[in-house]
């Protein structure tokens, strides 16, 4: 492959991963979280870390670590999906009547693709996000950091295989995560 | 009318005709004092000794709305100490945890040892000359600690009752989240990571909520129908529950109370955690050792309770211990340390912390729902109009006994029997009379008056 195409290749790439990004948070903020579910990867990973004061130091200790310390979340497809049912009862009173929820996804990076070529199959993504809830009346909370995902192409679909969340907060200022980032 | 003048707490706090008012929990004033009268004299949670397992370890936690370091001394002594340095106030700890050989403070450099000591002093000779008296200035240290089975309590009361005497009858019920499933005396350690997280409602809520709060299902109702429990339904395994006597339990003396179960003295032993075989296998085990261990008492079951003030055992699924700090009358910041027995295989440690956070805190299916109800019962009763009606707490006044026994099996405390009920308020009423006592009393003599 030439330079050029394969930093056309480079760029198309990306493209596909930021339309991916932004129709699923579309998918989100429309409450399409049944088509939402069908974005994960049966074996999907979900990990949020809370985030500790530690020295400069030391910051190998910053996170809390998956599958090891409690986490905000530490999950898979399975409990994922019984948030989505939760929601869907009717009676879960953290989100109902239902917030109003935005996701905005910005600095989309591709930090690598597997095999090398035109057609990888595997990608690693890191963005940042913001994502805005408003409920009830005024209740307002917005949460800032970064996201880096594991994406795998699964029957030409890009699947959501991964999924750390590193939220920019130490006691999360939120009174709860009854929603998905 | 002050609220410490005579009549003025009974006015709001009428436990004895189940009525209370919603100004202790809106109004700014009564906040300040529960401040000074509470949170500045009973016995608070700080922490557990397995975060800090080695000399120079440290966390920093919080009593009342002070932030408070607790470490382990270069000499192995645990200790808790106010973080603020006592030259200009800085905090001399800004870190959630660590080791270290001292807290230094970074206003002014002032420099203490894990002991408290005033160590270091920059131009100490020069500017101080021999004015400075530097065993006046370590850092301030709570009047009394008390490492209970690995849990970490303290006072700034030098007044104040032993640790065992504060917890009293309620040692029983505090040791079902303690002691080992097997029944072995301590032995429990908390898992790494602390949840913390504010939310919009005066402490009291969640303190009279997992005081003995039943009644309350309709809240969690949704979590049922989906299912996350541990044997994959409901919210957690019912079966220890079933043909149990459901017991209120209350000190109302003491303020302190928990939800518990009395199984049969022939019932078998409950099947849990049926989801997975070795989880499953590990509890039926440890419930057999415990049943050997313990005789009689392997019927007590404990669920959710609150140790006065702002201390929540929940013993049993999931395991947790909740503190409540004030953070103003309108808001509390939570911290929740989750618990498993040291020594349980890894694979079990795994499944548990897996359940416990999507059971618990601000992401777990259960306990969101709390949080939507404590935040706008809160917020719904601030309004001058809603101010002048109290709240109800008459369910199953002049129910309980202070003899409970069962087949030979007395328990201690003020225990109503709800297993016809489904619930009663018995529990609160003890929490909010302790409470009054707290904000009425000048003193810990006062205090201990019969």
């Amino acid at each position: 492959m030439s330079d050029e195409r394969a930093a056309l290749a480079r760029l198309l790439l990306k493209q596909e991963v930021e339309e991916f990004l932004y129709g699923e948070a579309e998918l989100l903020d429309t409450r399409r979280y049944e088509e939402w579910l069908d974005l994960l990867a049966d074996d999907a990973r979900y990990w949020m870390p809370m985030r500790r004061n530690v020295p400069h130091g030391e910051l190998e200790r910053e996170n809390t670590r998956e599958g090891a310390d409690v986490n905000w979340f530490d999950e898979g497809k399975d409990t994922l999906a019984r948030r989505v049912a939760q929601i869907r009862t009717g009676i879960h009173w953290a989100e109902e009547p239902p917030s109003r929820i935005c996701h905005v996804v910005s600095n989309v990076q591709v930090l690598r693709a597997s095999p090398p070529g035109p057609a990888p199959s595997e990608v690693a993504v890191r963005c940042r996000f913001l994502v805005y809830r408003n409920r009830v009346e005024t209740e307002t909370d917005v949460l800032v950091g970064k996201r880096e995902d594991v994406l795998r192409r699964v029957n030409g679909s890009w699947k959501i295989a991964r999924r750390m969340i590193v939220l920019d907060q130490n006691v999360l200022l939120a009174k709860n995560l009854t929603f998905f980032i | 009318m002050a609220i410490t003048e005579p009549g003025g707490l009974k006015a709001l706090v009428d436990v004895e005709r189940g009525i209370v008012s919603r100004e202790i929990f809106v109004n700014e004033e009564i906040y300040r004092q529960e401040l000074e009268r509470i949170f500045a004299r009973a016995w608070l949670f700080i922490g557990h000794a397995s975060q800090i397992p080695r000399p120079g370890d440290f966390v920093t936690s919080s009593m009342g709305e002070e932030s408070v370091i607790l470490c382990r001394d270069r000499a192995g002594r645990v200790r808790v100490f106010l973080n603020s340095c006592r030259h200009r106030g800085m905090k001399v700890c800004r870190y959630d945890e660590g080791n270290t050989v001292e807290f230094m403070c970074p206003y002014h450099g002032w420099t203490y040892g894990t002991d408290g000591a005033l160590v270091g002093v920059p131009f100490g000779k020069d500017a101080y000359g021999a004015q400075l008296d530097r065993s006046q200035w370590g850092l301030i240290e709570v009047a009394r600690m008390e490492n209970y089975k690995g849990t970490i309590w303290a006072t700034w009361d030098r007044s104040a009752p032993t640790f065992l005497e504060y917890i009293g009858g309620y040692k029983l019920y505090l040791d079902l989240l303690l002691d080992s499933w097997d029944g072995r005396e301590g032995g429990t350690e908390v898992i790494g990571g602390n949840h913390k997280w504010l939310i919009p409602c005066n402490w009291k809520f969640p303190a009279e909520n997992f005081s003995g709060d039943r009644y309350h299902g309709v809240s969690h109702r949704s979590v049922d129908m989906v299912g996350i429990g541990p044997s994959g339904k409901g919210r957690r395994d019912m079966q220890e529950r079933n043909e149990a006597r459901w017991l209120d339990v209350s000190f109302p003396e003491l303020g302190h109370s928990m939800i518990a179960f009395l199984r049969k003295h022939d019932s078998p032993l409950a099947p849990a955690y049926q989801d997975t075989p070795i989880v499953a296998e590990y509890f039926r085990h440890c419930e057999e050792e415990r049943k050997r261990r313990r005789g009689e008492y392997w019927r007590l079951f404990g669920g959710p309770g609150t140790m006065f003030p702002n201390a929540s055992p929940l013993a049993r699924q999931p395991r947790t211990l909740a503190v409540w700090h004030p953070r103003g009358p309108h808001q509390t910041e939570v911290w929740r340390w989750y618990l498993v027995d040291a020594d349980a295989p890894v694979e079990v440690k795994d499944v548990l912390r897996h359940y416990y956070i999507r059971y618990s805190g601000p992401a777990g299916l259960t306990e969101q729902d709390d949080m939507e109800n404590w935040n706008y019962a809160h917020k719904a009763s601030r309004g001058t109009i809603a101010r002048q009606y109290p709240y109800n707490y008459e369910m199953g006044l002049g129910r309980a006994t202070r003899s409970f026994e069962d087949h030979g099996l007395t328990l201690p405390g003020t225990i109503c029997d709800v297993t016809e009920a489904n619930a009663s308020e018995s529990n609160q009423r003890g929490f909010y009379g302790r409470w009054r006592q707290f904000m009425g009393a000048e003193s810990w003599a006062e205090l201990n008056a019969p």
